[in-house]
């Protein structure tokens, strides 16, 4: 782990950053410049770089959410030039490198805007609402211990697979993001169609579904309207196919409630 | 009852009403098509659809029902998703969706307002193109109305650009069913999604051939 | 003093079904009185806070990040091991137990070691009932692979991301906790003090990360889930806000810090590109299964493009030395070896820090659709950060600091030498020994928080009367005005240096002197050196902003300075340890061919150590460890 220094060309650019102190505080956009920046940087590294000459300044560094920088914990969640986490394919803002910019690009960066996510500073933003929806439902309700051998229910590969697909999600918000709605439907939908796919989630399916999607209403989430913005946004490309699965989920369990096989709670 | 009240429910509403508003589209377009026949085709057509009675009007009822839940859930959804994002961004950049999708709440709200002028021409008849008569076998004389208000050229443009947004709103609309009913996984997708393009492509061809054909003067009496 | 593990006597083989049995139960009427404190929600504390929550106690689970889900536990790639046997070759607890012991090159406690074997299985059970989707053969019975370490294939796996999917479980369970109200979850949430009354551990102090506001929550008993502290490092594989903090303030408080010198570095990361590179990213070493690992033989051919080097110029180093094991040596071992090719001038890319990892001949056997199908996601990530494609070119990787053996002293229950104090998880010490195989600390963070530690806290809770400590309490407000001092203080240097730039000089310190090889000198220049670091940085740091707001700085500020603290009682526990085992390589005390060199007649026994004052040696605490069934042995992977 030698210091290396890069003998690649550096790269200067220009950010506009959105810049708010607090959840009620009004917000606005400021210029930064970021020098220096090599094409291994990633972008968060280059906004580690941009926040030290800040910090030297005397300024107030742009608070932005991070933690493990490796495309996997789901804590990073900025706008890059109206996408967000940045717009390469399958990758999340911690993932991309500056290769993917060039010397004197402008990028703008923003929160995820949404009404179910307010801002608390800069580009940080509180997405407790999506822990809300997992908690409305978002589980399979099996106590610890007393559960039979992890063999004993065999689950086909199609199966298992379609339920791994779909449990990749890192409830990054991007959808959220994303959608002209601001809605959650495929977050709830990945959810929903994990535990639907498998053997042991069919048990609950029904109030998973309805608790879930009441919830997801609850917190000022959007409907969906079938742009697909969610999918070409999502870092680990979770398919809208998981949405028609939970809307089938739904209709499903609203016909059961009709036909008296399941009763909703709360109603 | 949560059909009416949560956010897929209520998109099952616009699915399904929508769903059957295509297929009245299907139907009204063989209907129509019955105009190459010459004034004995349509004519004949007409006739015996009046000869129904009671389910032309039990029909029409079901139709203006669907068009209205429609139209109401479709806007309720719309004002409740620019509620949900308030805060637009200063850049956005779009990466999949299509100018229909993102258009469907004009578009629609045009093909409700062409709607109300289309029944008002042909089907009440008080726009003041209307040319009423009976044919030679004293049928109503449909043809020669329909003939007649499409030699004027402002009304054939209105026609073709009303056909032009039912193209938009559907080439959205129709696999967007599919998905908000829950139809769609891998293999489907794909197949409602062209079905989608190919009906709304054929309703487009289909319906603007009329007018235009009769203005060009290539359908004549 | 001689510490006691407190770790049941009699065959081992009964000895947690015996302890269990012997232990005292709360009643479950006098459950929701007893108010627990779960400090961190990865696999060990989302676990324990859920289970404890369902067992009827009340509960508090904090985590510093923006949701319990968002734990470093997440981002293991490879799997799970459990003794299930699934595949019939051969497997058995006693196995796993063996190869748990003989990885943590005989430093860990039998009795632990057994019960986690032991458990192993209940966890697959309980993760599969959860909904996790493990991996499945067509038969839709679960799949395994093998891993280093161990010659059976005993790792359950969910792609290349059970970290992940083992935790969405674990959150999950804790989120149904919440909804019902026996758990309440302060996300955004940092602890910054515990606090100890007559000698037990009955409150913690924390900065609501939001607001800044800091608080004293009271509870009958602490559990501390936090992980481990190899961000000492700087440079590491842990997420940037891993600390070690809430060990540090703890061990301050009076906890013993055992054995903080066996810290594992992973073979299969991928190397530094250069100097403001803030974190290193591992790649699974599942990849070690089909990868061939290899350095050119001659130094003037480290410079050419991989695939121009002949195949008699290639030095496949691993199969060359451990041939029975090859490319799957236990990761000290190949960490080790790929920082002698290195030193030895053969390492490739920047820096000549790296070797390289080749599927060539994988994909020409199996063709490159299975090798995606296996590690698709892997080639995917290594690309994006390298800009390389590992399906045409080898991979290269270096290693890179990853995980924490050490940490705090705690009995056979995971009760530390506070009373009320557990730890769990990698925060504390107990059962990898100086050295932690592939797959198991998935296994032990799980074993923790589902099935011990809601049988051994009731042995605590029992002889201590729920809510003797309140808020008000002097020691509590003695804590908040130490916590917001420390506070106040760091805002008020305004000096010329940022946090990052001191964590980057004390962590490389720290790397270069006490990384993968430690030597007198070395360790005795570290220790000398860390207090004039920690000196300049209370003089001359700089933060800027208020505490009464969000402040990520100040949040680095505080982690930093402890890991000022803490990185000199590292250095010297290396120090002090005066034989080679497991993650901890003296040069001093090597064989001739370059293994390392055990002292079991002086070292057999873990270093806990006792806090003293900051400028302080800190004392040292021997616990004796005694191998009963497991006949030590110099531990040969050839």
């Amino acid at each position: 782990m030698s210091a290396h220094t890069s003998e690649h060309k550096t790269m200067t650019l220009k950010l506009i950053v959105w810049r708010q102190k607090g959840p009620n505080e009004p917000g606005r956009f400021e210029n930064y410049v970021a020098r220096n920046i090599t094409e291994h940087h990633s972008f968060l590294e280059m906004l580690d770089v941009v926040n030290e000459d800040l910090i030297k300044e005397g300024k107030d560094p742009i608070a932005f959410d991070h933690d493990c920088r490796e495309g996997i914990c789901g804590t990073c969640s900025t706008v890059v030039n109206g996408v967000p986490h940045g717009g390469q394919v399958r990758t999340t803002l911690c993932q991309l490198h500056m290769r993917k910019f060039k010397d004197g690009d402008a990028i703008y960066l923003e929160p995820w805007r949404a009404r179910a996510f307010p801002i608390l500073r800069d580009l940080v933003v509180d997405r407790g609402a999506l822990d809300r929806i997992i908690q409305a439902g978002g589980y399979i309700s099996c106590h610890t211990g007393g559960v039979p051998d992890g063999n004993a229910i065999p689950v086909p590969k199609a199966n298992a697979d379609y339920a791994m697909d779909a449990a990749d999600c890192i409830g990054c918000g991007a959808c959220v993001a994303a959608c002209p709605n601001g809605a959650a439907m495929l977050f709830t939908g990945a959810k929903v169609a994990q535990f639907a796919a498998l053997p042991q989630g069919q048990v609950e399916a029904p109030e998973r579904v309805a608790n879930m999607m009441k919830e997801m209403a609850d917190c000022g989430f959007g409907n969906c309207t079938n742009h697909y913005e969610c999918q070409a946004a999502c870092p680990k490309g979770i398919d809208v196919k998981f949405i028609a699965r939970l809307n089938r989920e739904f209709l499903k369990a609203l016909f059961m409630a009709k036909a008296g096989t399941f009763t909703p709670v709360g109603e | 009852m949560r059909l009416l009240s949560d956010s897929i429910g209520r998109k099952a509403v616009v699915a399904v009403t929508g769903l059957f508003m295509v297929l009245f589209v299907v139907v009204h377009l063989l209907g129509n098509s019955t105009i190459f026949a010459g004034p004995d085709g349509i004519n004949a057509y007409a006739e015996k659809l009046h000869g129904l009675g009671p389910f032309v009007w039990a029909f029409r009822a079901f139709m203006g029902a669907m068009l209205c839940l429609h139209v109401i859930f479709a806007i309720l959804l719309t004002l409740e998703n620019s509620a949900a994002n308030p805060d637009k961004y200063a850049v956005k950049k779009m990466l999949k969706t299509t100018f229909a999708g993102e258009t469907m709440i004009w578009t629609g709200l045009l093909l409700l307002a062409f709607i109300v002028y289309h029944l008002l021409q042909f089907t009440v008849r008080v726009t003041p193109d209307i040319v009423l008569g009976n044919d030679a076998k004293n049928r109503v004389d449909v043809f020669t109305m329909v003939f007649t208000s499409f030699r004027i050229t402002p009304i054939v443009l209105v026609y073709v650009a009303a056909m032009i947004t039912l193209f938009l709103h559907l080439s959205h609309g129709i696999q967007s069913i599919a998905q908000s009913i829950g139809l769609n996984n891998d293999k489907t997708m794909p197949q409602f999604g062209a079905l989608g393009k190919v009906l709304s492509a054929l309703f487009l061809v289909g319906y603007s051939a009329i007018p235009v054909l009769i203005l060009a003067g290539i359908l004549a009496k | 003093m001689i510490l006691d593990g407190k770790a049941p006597t009699g065959p081992i083989e009964q000895s947690w079904d015996k302890h269990r049995f012997e232990m005292k139960l709360v009643n479950p009427s006098n459950k929701r009185k007893y108010k627990i404190l779960v400090v961190g929600t990865g696999l060990a504390g989302a676990s324990a806070a859920a289970s404890l929550g369902e067992l009827g106690y009340n509960v508090e689970a904090f985590c510093y990040q923006d949701s319990p889900r968002r734990a470093h536990s997440i981002a293991a790639q490879g799997g799970i091991n459990a003794a299930k046997n699934y595949p019939n070759d051969g497997d058995s607890i006693y196995r796993l137990f063996y190869d748990t012991i003989k990885g943590g090159d005989f430093r860990s406690r039998e009795a632990d070691v057994w019960r986690l074997s032991q458990v192993s299985n209940n966890i697959i059970d309980q993760c599969v009932a959860q909904g996790v989707p493990f991996a499945r053969d067509y038969s839709g019975y679960l799949d395994n692979r093998s891993f280093g370490g161990a010659q059976v294939s005993r790792t359950f796996y969910a792609r290349g991301q059970t970290g992940q999917q083992l935790l969405l479980g674990a959150y999950s369970a804790l989120s149904r906790q919440i909804k019902l109200g026996s758990v309440k979850m302060f996300p955004r949430t940092e602890m910054l003090d515990l606090v100890v009354v007559d000698g037990e551990a009955k409150a913690i102090t924390i900065r609501d990360l939001v607001t800044g506001e800091i608080r004293v929550h009271t509870g009958d008993a602490v559990l501390l889930c936090t992980g481990g502290y190899v961000n000492v490092f700087y440079l590491s594989t842990n997420a940037m806000g891993c600390s070690v903090t809430a060990l540090w303030k703890a061990h301050r408080k009076g906890a013993f810090f055992a054995n903080p010198c066996y810290t594992q570095i992973h073979p299969t990361c991928i190397p530094q590109a250069g100097d403001y590179q803030s974190k290193l990213t591992l790649m699974s070493e599942s990849l070690r299964n089909d990868g061939r690992i290899w350095v050119p033989t001659k130094k003037e051919d480290c410079g050419k493009p991989a695939n121009q080097i002949a195949e008699g110029d290639r030095d496949y180093y691993l199969e060359r030395k451990y041939p029975s094991f090859g490319n799957l040596a236990p990761r000290d071992i190949s960490s080790r070896a790929a920082k002698e090719q290195c030193d030895e001038g053969r390492g490739v890319g920047p820096g000549g820090r790296g070797v390289y990892l080749d599927f060539r001949d994988s994909i020409k056997r199996f063709g490159e659709n299975v090798i995606r199908e296996r590690y698709g996601n892997l080639f995917e990530m290594y690309e994006r950060i390298t800009d390389e494609n590992g399906y045409q070119v080898p991979m290269r990787i270096y290693p890179a600091p990853h995980y924490a053996m050490g940490g705090l002293w705690v009995d056979y229950n995971l009760m530390s030498n506070l009373p009320g104090l557990f730890v769990l998880g990698e925060a504390n010490f107990s059962v990898h020994g100086a050295n932690r195989l592939g797959a198991s600390a998935l296994m032990q963070g799980l074993a923790d928080g589902y099935f011990v530690i809601p049988y051994t806290i009731a042995n605590y809770l029992v002889q201590t009367k729920p809510g003797k400590v309140k808020a008000d309490h002097a020691e509590c407000r003695k804590s908040i005005d130490e916590v917001k001092g420390t506070k106040k203080k760091l805002l008020s240097i305004n000096g010329n240096k940022t946090v990052a730039e001191f964590m980057r000089e004390l962590g490389t310190m720290v790397w270069n002197n006490c990384g993968m090889a430690r030597s007198k000198e070395s360790l005795t220049e570290a220790i000398a050196k860390i207090p004039a670091i920690r000196e300049e940085f209370w003089k001359n740091v700089k933060v800027s902003g208020t505490g009464g707001e969000f402040n990520q700085q100040l949040e680095n500020a505080g982690r930093t300075a402890d890991f000022m603290e803490f990185a000199e009682l590292l250095c010297r526990d290396a120090l002090h340890r005066n034989e080679s085992c497991g993650g901890h390589f003296r040069v001093e005390y090597q064989y001739e061919d370059g293994e390392a060199k055990r002292n079991d007649a002086d070292f057999a026994y873990s270093a806990a150590w006792a806090f003293k004052g900051v400028d302080k040696e800190p004392e040292l605490h021997k616990e004796p460890l005694t191998f009963e069934n497991i006949h030590l042995a110099v531990r040969s992977y050839k």
